[in-house]
């Protein structure tokens, strides 16, 4: 059986501020990032959906440290945003003072748009991850 | 199902800059487990060895194999287990399956990792390799970023102001520091204040480097046997009453549950329903502390304590000894350091010996424990717990 929506798919698609889902056509629930199933109910009769890529802050961390070859985007506010559609994705606070954050972002509606991790020797490839900014 | 016994152990002292290879420090500590059980090289019929990172950090894959032959144990099966920092609790749950099934009678476990000859920014990239991949590590992952985004969310879901949160926080480390000067094998032994962890370096926010175990090199073995043949090998036999075992997704994909680890749950589940007991029950823990607000989701998710109140808890001081559940009598793997797939063999080698009575010369010893639990979270995806018992 093959995947309804592969990364690849869903990152080409991401690079152009469009983020895909699925929803379950038995259920309803919305499943991104894509899995195989509905992350609800374990069906596969799902179909892709542009999601309206906003939401609100869920959580949050600004991160001094990073991974090997990525020194140079710290600080990094690192956001779990809860989409309205329901679930919760990954990703970036942008065009914020990361020094200046406290515990009253959380909540905040921001929207969504991307930017490119260009990938090192272990990724097999680049990756758009979401960033969002205040909406 | 036969019953399964935990005989002798060996623990390396967990240390910055080991000088020895993966093969040097886990042939020694198995060389001493299976000389502490009575055995010889040859009494060995399967191997199961935790690791991670040998790939990375010695240019070294299939250890299993070269460290059995380098003990002695010549042609014996060897195989690796791989879970992240639940590795080796994975490896000791396969070889509880294997003896209780009877298809062998004596097993050895083993895990090793040698995680400061990488250097912190190449650790912190593998570490990463723990998360997803594809979804979640273009933005950053990291696992303090991880447990970062708990303790923000487990601090605005309890309605925990942040500042008194971190001092809850800071609590977990003073503790896992006064138990770990205690412990020979521990790494960092040395007693920190509630102000030395809060002036401590901001590493991802409300995270510093005080809420955080060390990256670590070190080794540690027990040796499994059915009930019959640990008759002849031990007067003082420490069985394995439950285990169990489950595996989540992608952090994000948690979001019903979290700060909740709903796979921790399910695994404490299946070890207290097989061993036919309840959290209450509990005499002593090593729990999952690699960080110090996972000291909270852990000791809830096990059943201690409410959710929202570990924290309360611990300053109360019900998690040390004499209280209501002590907690990381070893240091835990803040003070006595966290190489990856040793993790959860060092676990069950301080359980058995609590069980044992053998800590009491070390200032650490639960008077009279009967039950203890060792619980073990591996990136974000694989949780373990086991139960042990002297009887």
């Amino acid at each position: 059986m093959e995947y309804k929506l592969i990364f690849k798919d869903y990152n080409k698609s991401l690079k152009k501020d469009k983020l895909l889902g699925l929803k379950c056509n038995d259920c309803g629930t919305v499943t991104c990032p894509p899995m195989m199933v509905c992350h609800n109910c374990t069906s596969t009769n799902l179909e892709i959906v542009e999601m309206a890529g906003t939401g609100k802050i869920a959580t949050f961390t600004t991160s001094y440290i990073g991974s090997e070859g990525r020194e140079g985007e710290l600080p990094i506010t690192i956001v779990l945003v809860e989409l309205d559609e329901g679930p919760w994705i990954f990703g970036n606070l942008i065009d914020i003072d990361h020094r200046t954050i406290t515990m009253d972002i959380i909540g905040k509606r921001v929207k969504l748009g991307h930017k490119v991790f260009p990938g090192d020797k272990y990724s097999a490839g680049d990756a758009a991850r979401p960033v969002f900014s205040f909406a | 199902m036969r019953k399964v016994v935990v005989l002798g152990g060996g623990h390396s002292k967990f240390c910055f800059n080991s000088p020895k290879t993966e093969i040097e420090m886990l042939s020694e500590v198995a060389m001493d487990a299976i000389i502490e059980s009575n055995l010889t090289p040859k009494d060995i019929q399967a191997i199961n060895v935790g690791n991670v990172l040998g790939d990375f950090s010695e240019g070294q894959g299939m250890v299993q194999s070269f460290f059995a032959n380098d003990i002695g144990c010549f042609g014996v099966p060897a195989n690796r287990f791989e879970a992240a920092c639940a590795s080796g609790s994975i490896a000791i749950r396969d070889a509880f399956m294997w003896v209780a099934s009877g298809y062998y009678d004596i097993v050895l476990v083993g895990g090793v990792e040698r995680c400061t000859a990488m250097g912190t920014p190449l650790a912190t990239r593998t570490f990463a390799m723990y998360g997803d991949s594809r979804y979640e590590y273009p933005a950053g992952f990291t696992f303090p970023a991880v447990f970062a985004l708990l303790a923000h969310l487990y601090s605005d879901k309890y309605k925990i102001p942040l500042p008194r949160l971190k001092e809850m926080m800071a609590a977990v480390t003073v503790q896992s520091h006064e138990y770990g000067i205690l412990n020979p094998n521990a790494q960092i032994q040395k007693l920190l204040t509630k102000e030395d962890v809060l002036k401590s370096f901001m590493v991802s926010t409300p995270l510093q480097l005080q809420d955080a175990c060390p990256f670590s090199d070190g080794a540690a073995a027990i040796i499994l046997a059915s009930e019959e043949a640990a008759k002849k090998l031990t007067n003082k036999p420490v069985y394995i009453k439950g285990v169990g075992q489950a595996s989540s997704g992608k952090l994000s994909s948690q979001y019903r549950f979290l700060p909740r680890i709903r796979a921790r749950e399910l695994a404490a589940e299946q070890a207290y329903k097989m061993a036919g007991l309840t959290p209450q029950d509990i005499d002593v823990c090593e729990l999952h502390d690699c960080f110090s607000i996972a000291s909270f989701i852990a000791a809830e998710g096990l059943g201690f304590f409410e959710y929202g109140k570990a924290g309360e808890a611990w300053e109360r001081g019900e998690t040390r000894l004499g209280g209501k559940i002590p907690i990381n009598m070893s240091g835990g793997l803040k003070s006595k350091g966290h190489p990856v797939a040793a993790t959860g063999v060092s676990q069950a080698y301080e359980l058995s010996r609590q069980l044992r009575g053998q800590m009491a010369d070390q200032g650490r010893q639960v008077d009279g424990a009967k039950y203890a639990l060792q619980d073990t979270l591996g990136g974000d995806g694989v949780l373990v717990s086991i139960i042990y018992s002297n009887e």
